[in-house]
């Protein structure tokens, strides 16, 4: 047994991870019968064929009939720079208000660019904080807080 | 036919009316539904010619925004987005050879060959043309066949409703590029993580460990943005190319009358083709458009031009696209039951406004229904002149670099996401999604799989239950209903057709040329 395809392998793993998941907690919900099923009757089923799907996922992946293909090197700095920014902004957006913390995830998210300038960065910030309060708070009238609370606005 | 005109007469009064409008301070009578179309085009038209943002992130960013409009503006919106991306993708298609859109690879094969040969603007008409023309059958057909399907799906009971789900399902990753026991786990998944939040019968809450945020379900619009949105800006951050673009070769926008003549075959069969793929689940723009090429190489007098730049080569896949993402509506407005990602996303969009889709959506709600469809050959003519005589415009965008634009797409989605339910827990959610979208990516599983699952599993469970418990736990009895077996065994022929090794292999040489 040899692992060719390790994308299919890894594939296979993490559908069998999920199912098993599903379907275990699944399963401590009441399950009920066919006519009268119970909150868990249908996820513990699912979870079931997710899991059977893993196995044939993953035993395909050793078949001497599957291509090689090797999975791509996770990019973990770009992936920082741009999921950050956004859990950052979900973080201040209440305290801070809505033109920081733009200000703030634009400026991060623009070094995951390989041609990143500062002062592009922060004129693209302005833009798009200009644009957004157009749209989402004077056009759209959705309720955001623009500056921090403390300043009373 | 008078029933039709009718019909169609509601959908102009709808889309035409007017009405007051204030807007910083300043009140008008206008019509407000064809301002939201044209919005809706234009940034269909923008996302298309933008390579790298597709409509499916599109539609999830501004699907909150529709919250404001009334239901028949955002919808109006949330459609001209859609097929507005098939015209703005040949642009790019053709001026950078880089598809804007997924539906516009082929494109790239005949028209960029023709921008070499000093003819980008020939091909940019073509496609125009090819598109508007097929938009128009499209809608046509459209509001022909709702009436009829609509009848037929009226008399559906949960047996068959369930059995329609499941062709829906498997036939979208059949005719899905790449692995099919791949797309069909993402279907699974999918449709497990629809389910997490409070079980609408019994009420129990599942999979929520008292997190009071879950207990209404994941959004999908998170699911959307993070897999669709996160995922590929990270993507294509990855990936560092240059562009060549062919702007000044613009010049002599008009076919000739041997153009014109060579065009209007392959704009025909092109537009035929993409009508019946569209209306299949998981046919769509970009499956049609493959399909349109491939057909034309076989049959077109001037197939050795192929690949250097024949007229038949853009014209042909231009029209499908359009076709194709037209009667795509079909399934959702009569059936309810969404042929692929963006269509997941409509579903969305009209349970949002509190519409349930389904056949009944066309009689309860008939200005609406109409309305919708009639909007859409109005933003076929919108598109037609925006691309056309305004292509200046769009040629001089191409310019804008990734590093400009990529933020501008996490910002739309943070702040998309977030007033959904002013909740700071969707954008970590979504975050989430977008480091398994991510994930996802590198695997070589598909999104809109997942996507498409997510949105139907609530729907199916319920389907599920109820006819278990109309025949008294009888698992039979989506064998023994006509419908439901015939629909059931449609699904089995085109799960055997597509293993079968023969069709296997071209299966696959086919997506290779993608």
């Amino acid at each position: 047994m040899k692992i060719i395809n390790q994308r299919d392998f890894w594939a296979g793993a993490l559908f069998l991870a999920f199912g098993a998941y599903f379907a275990g907690e699944g399963s401590q919900y009441t399950f009920g019968t066919a006519e009268r099923m119970g909150p868990g009757y249908f996820p513990t089923l699912l979870g079931g064929v997710l899991i059977v799907l893993g196995i044939l996922v993953t035993a395909s992946s050793m078949s001497r009939k599957a291509t090689s293909e090797k999975v791509e090197q996770f990019q973990f700095a770009t992936l920082f720079f741009i999921l950050g920014p956004v859990v950052l902004f979900g973080l201040l957006l209440e305290p801070l208000g809505l033109v920081l913390s733009l200000l703030l995830l634009v400026v991060i998210a623009s070094f995951a660019s390989h041609e990143f300038t500062l002062s592009g960065a922060l004129i693209n910030a302005a833009f798009l904080i200009a644009l957004c309060v157009a749209i989402f708070v004077y056009a759209l009238d959705l309720r955001f807080q623009l500056w921090p609370a403390m300043f009373g606005f | 036919m008078d029933q039709l005109f009718s019909h169609l007469s509601i959908g102009f009064g709808a889309v035409l009316g007017l009405e007051p409008v204030s807007l910083f301070g300043l009140t008008a009578n206008l019509p407000m539904n064809l301002v939201y179309c044209f919005i809706g085009v234009v940034i269909g038209t923008l996302i298309g010619v933008l390579p790298g943002l597709g409509p499916v992130a599109t539609i999830a960013m501004l699907l909150p925004a529709t919250y404001a409009l009334p239901p028949l503006g955002g919808l109006i919106m949330l459609a001209g987005i859609y097929y507005g991306a098939q015209y703005g993708g040949s642009t790019t298609a053709i001026l950078v050879n880089l598809p804007g859109e997924t539906s516009s690879v082929v494109t790239c094969l005949d028209g960029y060959q023709m921008a070499r040969r000093g003819r980008a603007g020939v091909a940019l008409s073509t496609a125009g043309i090819g598109s508007f023309f097929a938009g128009c059958v499209g809608t046509l057909l459209l509001a022909a066949f709702a009436v009829p399907l609509a009848a037929v799906a009226l008399e559906f009971g949960p047996a068959e409703y369930f059995s329609l789900m499941v062709l829906g399902l498997v036939g979208a990753v059949v005719l899905a590029s790449g692995s099919l026991l791949k797309a069909i786990a993402m279907i699974c998944l999918g449709l497990l993580g629809g389910l997490v939040g409070t079980d609408i019968t019994s009420g129990v809450s599942r999979f929520a460990y008292d997190i009071p945020q879950l207990s209404d379900g994941i959004g999908f619009v998170s699911v959307a943005m993070g897999v669709f949105g996160f995922a590929e800006v990270i993507r294509n951050l990855e990936q560092k190319g240059e562009r060549e673009v062919f702007t000044s070769k613009v010049t002599s926008m008009f076919p000739t009358k041997d153009d014109f003549r060579r065009m209007a075959a392959p704009i025909l069969r092109g537009t035929l083709l993409g009508s019946v793929l569209g209306i299949l689940p998981g046919g769509g723009a970009a499956l049609s458009a493959f399909g349109a090429y491939s057909l034309e190489k076989k049959v077109s007098p001037n197939r050795a031009e192929f690949g250097k730049g024949a007229i038949e080569g853009v014209a042909a896949p231009e029209a499908a696209n359009n076709a194709a993402s037209q009667t795509s509506f079909i399934p959702l407005l009569t059936l309810g039951i969404p042929p692929n990602a963006v269509m997941a996303l409509m579903v969305g969009a009209m349970m949002i406004h509190n519409i349930q889709p389904g056949p009944q959506v066309m009689t309860s709600n008939p200005t609406l229904f109409w309305g919708l469809i009639v909007s859409m050959w109005v933003g076929n003519l919108m598109l037609v002149i925006l691309n056309l005589p305004l292509i200046g415009i769009w040629i001089k965008l191409l310019k804008v670099p990734y590093r400009l634009l990529y933020p501008a797409i996490l910002v739309f989605c943070c702040i998309g996401v977030y007033s959904v339910n002013n909740s700071t827990f969707d954008v970590f959610m979504t975050a989430g999604f977008g480091v398994l979208g991510y994930v996802f990516l590198k695997l070589g599983c598909e999104g809109a799989p997942l996507l498409l699952g997510f949105v139907l599993g609530p729907m199916m469970e319920e389907n599920f239950r109820r006819t278990l418990l109309l025949s008294q736990g009888e698992f039979s009895v989506f064998f023994t209903r006509p419908i439901s077996l015939g629909l059931l065994c449609v699904t089995m022929l085109l799960v055997v057709v597509v293993a079968l090794p023969n069709i296997k292999s071209k299966r696959e040489e086919a997506f290779q040329e993608e």
